[in-house]
């Protein structure tokens, strides 16, 4: 396959992910469910208990608050700077919400679609905007592999490493991104 | 090593695959986490654990630190997605089938296993409704034949024990895709050193960690590894992973863990409720082995292959039953699949027949009469007067394990020695 812009999307190096959790602080996440045993949910709160600023976006619950974090019914309705929109939709809907993600300013730095989502047409259309993409990944599963949580459940984190991995603080079992001794985008 | 972009080599990845220094202490060697449970950070991390909404440790029947380590290194030397780590090797095969099959079910097995699997599918496995119906390796189209709208695996061993024979993978492995159910290999005598079975289409694959990957005969253990390469939802044949499951307020697994929930769905399902769950200490021990993996299989292969060459021309001798020797059924099968070497365990005819197996198990010096396979230490046991004892004598041949077979765990001492003790046990 060859690709206009950016990534190789069917191999990220562990750098590129690492690198875009070091960076964003609020993520939107679009196709939130506020059912708490949908993937999306999970998600979202593994990723504000890992001190990510996390918004729903899900026009049926708009106005409502989720682990105090308030939800909304589209990107454009967000009153914050969004680092990252996290798509959890169908690849057929995904453009559209890039088209709208594009229109934000300022723009978001990245555009995550999770596993099982990729959309390429949408991914050049990011890129071509200088944005960075992910597809066809799960942002809780690449920090837990990065962070060696993962390894507690005997998943295979594809990672080697000499250093130790950083307790994030707040618990035991709260890993950080960096290990001890690295440097951040080891 | 902290970038995916160089992939390392098989020996690296048995040395520090899963192993990070420790996170607390900073200790190099994998600690022995000898804790039955874990405290939680606050109320909303232990709910969050139950829910699997975390990644972490709650009990060790679940998890445990040191077992992980484990489960990672086999499944990155396996080339899985996951692991789960098992009091034994029958523990993982129970696990593994409770997760895919329902009561009046069925999966088809190769006759060509060790005596212990035949006896755990032929008696154990059909008081809980899972129905074993039984090919041959040796016509790969009686795998087909078996199958049924109620098929919901098909399971073979790499290289069968006892007999050293090498399964053909591939082809069996497509009937597994065209049907549309997992495909489940028996990895323990091959080890990954030897042979990948996910390369050649096998979707599970399972071991007897107490064998050549802990090496040293001195821990039970066994392991799940989870390919990550079956769609659990396609059919929606397998309701462990494809349905909301009431033991975790609806979970639907696959869609929530993906290329891994197979993995996920062993642990929090079948290891949390059936409970055989592997000690830490046993897992530090299998791990620790793991590291010379490499090294040791090289060896038990080239003194397996002397012993073999030897014995082939030995005028006690009737037939020997090793892939690895030139002219035996499965060479051309072991080169494909096993081409580094055929492992350590062969079958043996001795023209005396029975009397003449229990005479050489009687007569040996060096080699240790017991049942087990993939020490260090050179074994041997006469099957048809113990392992096999159990099946019939028709059953007995079929399984390679006839009553002039003597069968042999080659390990890793000097092959002078160990050949000089099986031709003064022959006299």
């Amino acid at each position: 396959m060859c690709y206009r812009y950016g990534m190789n999307h069917d191999a990220y190096p562990d750098t590129y992910i690492r690198g875009i959790l070091n960076t964003v602080k609020t993520i939107a996440m679009v196709g939130f469910s506020p059912n708490t045993v949908r993937p999306s949910y999970f998600v979202f709160k593994y990723l504000t208990e890992r001190g990510f600023n996390v918004i729903p976006i899900n026009p049926g619950h708009a106005g409502k608050e989720f682990l105090g974090c308030k939800c909304y019914a589209t990107l454009g309705d967000v009153p914050e700077p969004i680092d990252m929109v996290d798509i959890f939709r169908a690849p057929p809907f995904v453009t559209p919400i890039v088209e709208e993600a594009l229109k934000l300013s300022p723009k978001p730095q990245v555009i995550w679609m999770q596993l099982t989502v990729r959309n390429d047409e949408a991914a050049a259309l990011a890129e071509a905007a200088g944005l960075k993409v992910v597809m066809d990944r799960c942002p809780k599963i690449e920090y837990g592999r990065l962070s060696s949580e993962i390894s507690w459940m005997g998943i295979n984190s594809r990672t080697l490493s000499n250093k130790r991995a950083q307790n994030l603080g707040g618990g035991f079992q709260r890993m950080g991104l960096n290990q001890a001794g690295g440097k951040k985008n080891d | 090593m902290a970038d995916a972009e160089r992939t390392p080599g098989f020996d690296t990845l048995a040395i520090h695959a899963g192993a990070k220094p420790d996170p607390t202490t900073g200790a190099r060697a994998t600690p022995i986490y000898q804790t039955a449970s874990y405290v939680f950070d606050d109320v909303d991390h232990a709910a969050s654990l139950f829910g699997l909404q975390a990644f972490g440790n709650i009990y060790t029947r679940i998890g445990n630190p040191t077992c992980a380590v484990l489960e990672e290194r086999v499944a990155a030397l396996e080339g899985g997605t996951a692991g789960l780590a098992v009091a034994s090797g029958h523990a993982a095969q129970v696990i593994v089938m409770q997760t895919l099959l329902q009561p009046g079910d069925e999966f088809i097995a190769s006759r060509k296993l060790y005596g212990g699997s035949i006896n755990q599918f032929n008696h154990a496995f059909k008081s809980f409704g899972w129905n074993v119906v039984w090919a041959d390796p040796d016509d790969i189209s009686s795998f087909e034949r078996a199958l049924s709208p109620k098929t919901k695996a098909i399971f073979v061993e790499s290289i069968a024990n006892p007999g050293g024979t090498v399964t053909d993978l591939e082809p069996i492995g497509a009937i597994a895709r065209k049907a549309g159910v997992p495909f489940i290999v028996d990895n323990t005598l091959a080890t990954p050193y030897l042979c990948k079975p996910i390369d050649f289409g096998a979707d599970v694959v399972v071991h007897s960690l107490t064998k050549f990957l802990g090496g040293h005969g001195n821990s039970i253990g066994g392991i799940i590894i989870d390919a990550g390469t079956f769609n659990w939802s396609r059919d929606k044949k397998y309701p462990m992973l494809c349905e909301p499951r009431p033991e975790y307020a609806g979970i639907v697994l696959h869609e929530t863990f993906g290329n891994f929930a197979f993995a996920i769905a062993c642990r929090v399902l079948g290891l949390r409720d059936l409970g055989p769950a592997l000690s830490p200490f046993n897992a530090f021990l299998i791990s620790t082995g793991i590291e010379t993996l490499p090294l040791r299989m090289q060896r038990h292969c080239d003194n397996a292959l002397a012993v073999a060459d030897f014995l082939s021309t030995h005028p006690a001798v009737a037939w020997v039953s090793y892939g690895g020797l030139a002219g035996d059924k499965y060479h051309g099968l072991a080169k494909k699949y096993v081409p580094k070497g055929c492992g350590a365990v062969m079958t043996v005819g001795l023209k005396g027949g029975y009397d003449a197996g229990v005479k050489l198990v009687s007569n040996v010096k060096l080699f240790s009469h017991l049942a087990n396979i993939g020490d260090t230490k050179s074994l041997i046991i006469h099957p048809a007067s113990t392992t096999h004892r159990q099946l019939s004598d028709e059953q007995k041949t079929k399984a390679g394990a006839g009553p002039d077979v003597v069968r042999l765990s080659i390990g890793i001492e000097d092959k002078a020695d160990i050949i000089a003790d099986l031709d003064q046990g022959l006299k």
